[in-house]
């Protein structure tokens, strides 16, 4: 993994190193050369992995008090919030901390999207991310339907009668995955099951994801490949170390505001009635963080073309790195793909703000507006871009453009700035 | 670092020290409820106590109750079993106590019925001193509950216990 040697100076500590190399990835984390114009968006991988175990910390807290039966797991819940000592604060970090794990991987997604970074030679960072996404949905996707309210019982039957679209076999599946013939009690307790689960598989993807990381190293807000270590880069401890508490402060700021002072904004009033088989709520929707997805499949007319909407909204970003054709990474080079950028984040927020409407009228209309743009973006507009767009040059180095910068090089990044806002 | 006698500490040297302490309250602060929620919670302390109707039980009858998830034995003793237990010489006992300091009434005996060495429950009229005897690991005790033989260090516990009225026994 390091690709330079280390002998820890103690007789133990080389001991210990020979037989396992601990202090080897310890020296390599601590040494490990970072571009040194990282900016702020690049501290939401620390800030993610936090969200992570703070998850799970709270998770495995909260499974000593939660029962996972149809007749007692509201009542738990309840349980948990009246008469377990901190039950409340640690019930709301956790729900909460749903909601800012996936703020966080938004951010930490179109940072990606933004700066190039699925690109060679990290599509396989990108890919394995894509699945940490995935699994982070149905994870808060099940874990939403532990506390058995109505939002939790009815979520729970519509996403599981997605499968029902399934030609021939759909019907199959749901009963195969109910474990009847209804969302019921043996519904619950795999969910619970699984939601325990799965955390852990995302941590050892966690872990394959910044492995492959360390391979190529971090791209840079400026995409072009630097020498490593060199005068481009910086030691990860303590530059990017602090850089990243402090980000993480910041982070927590606006996480406690939520857990203390807003605890139920981010849910819905209706999953504190307990789960009712015989009465849908009046308004169902999804938690935020799947609303884009959620207006994907309203706006598609056909049950089963919907479903395959949806799901190919996410595929589509798996294939990304092969879809962008562009060489160059970074969309500071790449003027027109700038504005195409954010034509895309507000596509995605239309979408988000959709999902939560009623799917009628001008509504309706808007969600499939913007669902076809979704996918013209990655399948037309992306691949033939690359071809047709005129980037402005990139610099040799990351320093170069300030310090050892031809009066050439600073003329052309002038000249196009100037350009571009024309 | 902020190591003083030999250079004054500087502002840096403040920082860092202020930084680490707010820090330490922070983890502080986090830690303590992930660990107090594991202790008793609300639902558990509203049940910390029991009443007991003790009418119904003749002397030399002993009845068994749970109390804070652990059995609890009344037994309404014999004269004969009173005066065995208080006409022990404190010197003979490993956990030396006065049956009169046990059973404040003398006729009722109120104990947790746990034996002391390892958590079993004792059983009734059996053992060398014709009171209780624990299966598990061979610990004897009078009628006064004290152990007299056996690996068990201490007597069995007396809990908090009052008479509301004549017929009831409240524990905890």
């Amino acid at each position: 993994m390091s690709d330079h040697e280390y002998t820890p100076k103690s007789k133990v500590g080389k001991w210990f190193n020979d037989r396992l190399p601990l202090l080897t990835l310890a020296n390599h984390l601590t040494d490990y050369p970072t571009p040194k114009n990282l900016n702020y968006w690049w501290t939401f991988g620390g800030i993610l992995t936090f969200c992570l175990i703070t998850q799970i910390i709270t998770g495995i807290v909260l499974g000593m008090h939660y029962v996972a039966h149809a007749d007692l797991a509201f009542q738990s819940v309840e349980h948990i919030m009246r008469d377990v000592n901190y039950g409340w604060l640690i019930r709301y970090v956790h729900a909460n901390g749903a909601s800012m794990f996936f703020l966080a991987v938004y951010i930490h997604i179109f940072r990606s999207l933004y700066y190039g970074s699925y690109k060679s030679p990290r599509e396989v960072i990108w890919i394995i991310g894509m699945l940490i996404y995935f699994l982070m949905m149905a994870t808060a996707f099940m874990g939403y339907v532990l506390p058995w309210g109505q939002m939790s019982f009815w979520g729970a039957t519509v996403i599981t009668n997605l499968f029902s679209a399934i030609p021939l076999v759909g019907e199959s599946i749901t009963n195969w995955l109910w474990g009847g013939y209804s969302v019921d009690n043996p519904t619950l307790t795999r969910f619970f099951s699984l939601h325990y689960l799965f955390p852990f598989l995302i941590l050892g993807l966690v872990v394959l994801h910044i492995w492959a990381l360390h391979v190529p190293g971090n791209n840079n807000p400026i995409g072009i490949d630097i020498k490593k270590p060199s005068k481009d880069t910086v030691p990860f401890h303590p530059y990017i170390v602090i850089k990243d508490a402090f980000a993480l402060l910041i982070f927590l700021l606006i996480f406690a505001f939520f857990v203390f002072f807003s605890p139920n904004i981010l849910g819905h009033a209706d999953n504190y009635i307990e789960a009712n088989p015989l009465v849908t709520p009046a308004h169902i929707v999804p938690e935020w963080y799947l609303l884009p997805f959620y207006a994907i499949l309203r706006s598609v007319p056909d049950k089963l073309l919907g479903v395959i909407a949806m799901f190919a909204a996410i595929f589509v970003l798996v294939i990304l790195p092969w879809l962008d054709t562009s060489k160059v990474r970074s969309t500071v080079f790449r003027p027109i793909y700038k504005q195409f950028y954010w034509f895309l984040v507000a596509d995605v927020l239309i979408l988000g703000y959709v999902g939560a409407m009623p799917a009628e009228g001008l509504y309706l209309l808007i969600a499939r507006v913007a669902t076809a743009y979704y996918f013209a973006h990655f399948l037309i507009i992306l691949p033939f871009l690359g071809m047709k767009e005129k980037t402005i040059p990139l610099p040799l180095s990351i320093t170069e453009p300030v310090l050892g910068g031809s009066a050439d090089m600073a003329m052309a990044k002038n000249n196009s700035d100037f350009k571009e806002k024309l | 670092m902020s190591d003083s006698e030999k250079k004054k500490p500087n502002r840096r040297d403040f920082i860092v020290t202020a930084t680490t302490a707010a820090g330490a309250v922070g983890v502080g602060a986090v830690v303590w409820p992930l660990v107090d929620q594991m202790n008793p919670d609300a639902s558990v302390k509203a049940l910390a106590s029991t009443e007991v109707d003790i009418s119904a039980v003749e002397p030399g009858q002993s009845i068994t109750v749970l109390w804070r998830g652990k059995p609890v034995f009344i037994k309404r003793r014999t004269q004969d079993e009173i005066d065995s237990a208080r006409a022990v010489d404190l010197s003979e006992l490993k956990h030396p106590e006065k049956d009169e300091d046990r059973a404040k009434n003398p006729e009722w005996l109120v104990m947790l019925g746990v034996c002391t060495h390892l958590g079993c429950v004792p059983l009734n009229d059996k053992g060398d001193y014709g009171a209780w005897f624990c299966p598990c690991h061979g610990s004897h005790y009078d009628t006064s509950g004290r152990i007299r033989k056996g690996p068990a260090p201490t007597n069995m516990e007396v809990p908090k216990y009052e008479f509301v009225n004549s017929n009831t026994i409240k524990i905890g």
